[in-house]
């Protein structure tokens, strides 16, 4: 049952993709930085190049953490709900498949944190 | 109607039942099923109502009484504390920030409570639990409004309380108890006894009330401690109805098992979420502490609940499947949650801080196994980073979790490194949670829950900004229309408690009132 109610009734889903002026929600979490404290959610255009994610926007958002000057693109990890998963830099979000509201997560060997506790 | 007048004056008890039997009657022009239509959707299965046994039997003209005295100590004492700036005499204007917590988080969902009630007090179908719910409604108004008189004295002097009201229906952080006590009013009648009655009331309320009242004594603080006495012996009475409502239930039909546990094990994990800014306040917004998180939820939670549970083991009930996960995780949420606040100050109603070496000697001895390892490193890197006038602030927009709303900051409980993440899909959308326990909460009742008005989309979808902002203007800046909408003034209300005007008015003001300069 989908939900106890007096009489059937359907829900309004609030974050339909409609809803975002033609772009999409995409979850991003740096795995072992925990100095950011929860995974981001960043509103971007279904046509951004994937590599833009890395070079351009994550920056703003992971660059006061000192282990960010050291990491190294070519040897970072993306996982995609948790999975393992290789995004191609030159397509764009919707050629690597990511449709609204998918979760990424990234990994960067080596870079374990502020003194190495994962934060 | 006939009734013996044997005696004179009849007793308590006595006036009890009549107020609670043989007042209603079967009604023949409607279907009682019309009559109530709430009561019976649930699939609750109740056969005989006079079987509800109220233990404390109250009666109106008792009940008003006994509350009208307590009243005038009140407000005698709280007339006395703002007549004597009483508010310079607590430990440290940091601690303000657990008030400004508490009037914009807490106050408003003892409204929704009386609300809640004056429902229920309605729609059930038996009047023992209708006078029952009705008498609740009374007290729940009634903590409210005295919560807010007493809080309204530092509301004069300091900043960040002047618009609960507003600011429970919008700012990000609030959304968490917001949403746990829309859900349980959206229920049906019997959940919402287990939601507020017995998990809240019963299960939780005394790790809301017996700390945070016990550090506002610690504190210096005689106004909330005497409102937090005066709930508190009526607590004592919610607690013994929820449990009555409980084993009401379970006595009824051998059907409301399964539906009770379901209910037990959702409301106590919704509960544990919220409770976690409460663990925050314990642990790094009272100057002088009282005991630590864990210490408290020990005593409270483990032992008391745990002696709970094993009364209600003879009906069947187990202890909440979340309690393995929370007993790993009393170690880590405050740290955590106190992270999230210090990295998102600027956009709270209240100032966050980094403790001192000496709190933090005091978290270390507290926390073991966690403070130094996991969490210290951190605040130490931040507290180096505000001495070099880079006070840190996460200026992206966090993931929220779709049932509990608190962004996805609780780690997986065996690796304190790994944040948790689950997901669901649900009719070819996803839907992110931050544990097992809210997705199983979704998945139970997804279409419930797709309708969560998630801050941070809210932001992204444009509705959180005052009608005549153009978000598409040049130089638009989204943080400060954000601010704006909250009614939250920025450099003012928000971000660090070091350079706020609290902090520099307290030490002027305590100034004034110690030293003749």
């Amino acid at each position: 049952m989908p939900v106890v109610a007096l009489k059937p009734y359907q829900g309004e889903v609030k974050d339909r993709q409609e809803n975002f002026h033609g772009n999409q929600l995409l979850y991003v979490g740096w795995e072992d930085h925990l100095m950011f404290c929860a995974p981001l959610c960043f509103m971007l255009p279904p046509d951004l190049r994937f590599g833009d994610l890395p070079e351009q926007i994550l920056p703003g958002a992971y660059g006061a953490h000192p282990d960010w000057a050291r990491v190294d693109w070519s040897e970072a990890r993306w996982f995609r709900s948790g999975r393992p998963w290789q995004p191609d830099f030159d397509k764009t979000l919707a050629e690597n498949g990511l449709g609204h509201k998918e979760v990424l997560r990234f990994q960067t060997p080596g870079l374990t944190g502020i003194a190495g506790s994962c934060s | 109607m006939d009734m013996k007048a044997s005696k004179k004056k009849l007793g308590l008890k006595e006036r009890y039942a009549h107020l609670t039997r043989g007042l209603d009657w079967e009604t023949s022009y409607q279907k009682m099923d019309d009559v109530f239509p709430f009561d019976k959707f649930e699939g609750i299965k109740i056969h005989d109502w006079d079987k509800w046994e109220d233990p404390f039997r109250l009666t109106m003209d008792a009940y008003w009484k006994y509350q009208a005295e307590k009243e005038r100590k009140l407000y005698a004492i709280i007339d006395a504390f703002q007549q004597n700036n009483g508010h310079l005499g607590i430990t440290d204007a940091r601690y303000v920030n657990a008030l400004k917590l508490f009037i914009t988080g807490i106050s408003p969902l003892e409204y929704m409570a009386h609300r809640g009630f004056t429902h229920v007090g309605r729609h059930f179908r038996g009047v023992g639990p209708r006078v029952a719910c009705q008498m609740q409604a009374i007290d729940e108004i009634r903590h409210s409004q005295t919560q807010i008189h007493s809080m309204s004295n530092y509301n004069r002097h300091y900043n960040g309380m002047h618009d609960f009201k507003n600011m429970i229906e919008k700012v990000w952080y609030l959304s968490v108890p917001r949403s746990f006590f829309d859900d349980a009013v959206t229920a049906g009648p019997f959940e919402f006894m287990i939601a507020i009655g017995f998990s809240f009331e019963y299960v939780l309320t005394n790790l809301l009330f017996v700390p945070f009242i016990s550090g506002a004594a610690f504190n210096g603080d005689m106004g909330a401690t005497t409102f937090g006495f005066s709930a508190q012996s009526d607590e004592a009475r919610h607690m013994t109805l929820g449990l009555e409502c409980i084993k009401f239930m379970l006595e009824q039909d051998p059907d409301n098992l399964p539906i009770v546990q379901k209910w037990i094990d959702k409301w106590t994990w919704r509960g544990v979420r919220v409770l976690s800014l409460v663990g925050m306040m314990m642990d790094y917004m009272l100057p002088k502490r009282v005991m630590s998180w864990q210490e408290a939820w020990e005593i409270y939670f483990e032992q008391n609940g745990g002696a709970l549970f094993k009364d209600l083991a003879r009906y069947g009930i187990t202890i909440p499947k979340c309690v393995e996960q929370v007993t790993k995780d009393k170690e880590h949420i405050s740290h955590q949650v106190w992270s999230t606040f210090y990295q998102y100050g600027g956009v709270a109603a209240f100032h966050t801080w980094m403790p001192s070496d000496e709190e933090m000697d005091w978290l270390s001895a507290k926390y073991p196994n966690t403070f130094d390892k996991y969490y210290r490193p951190r605040f130490t890197y931040w507290r180096e980073q505000e001495a070099q006038g880079k006070r840190f602030y996460n200026n992206s927009l966090p993931m929220l979790c779709q049932t509990c709303q608190i962004p996805l900051v609780f780690t997986e409980p065996d690796d304190p490194t790994k944040i948790a993440y689950r997901e669901s899909d649900y009719q070819g959308e996803k839907y992110h949670f931050c544990s097992d326990g809210c997705k199983e909460i979704f998945d139970n009742e997804p279409e419930k829950y797709v309708q969560a008005w998630l801050p941070v989309h809210q932001i992204y979808q444009g509705h959180c900004f005052k009608p005549d902002v153009d978000p598409t203007a040049p130089g638009f800046d989204p943080l400060a229309a954000v601010l704006d909408w909250y009614n939250l003034v920025d450099g003012q209300d928000n971000k660090d408690f070091n350079g706020s005007e609290d902090q520099r008015n307290f030490a002027a003001w305590r100034g004034m009132a110690t030293r003749n300069d």
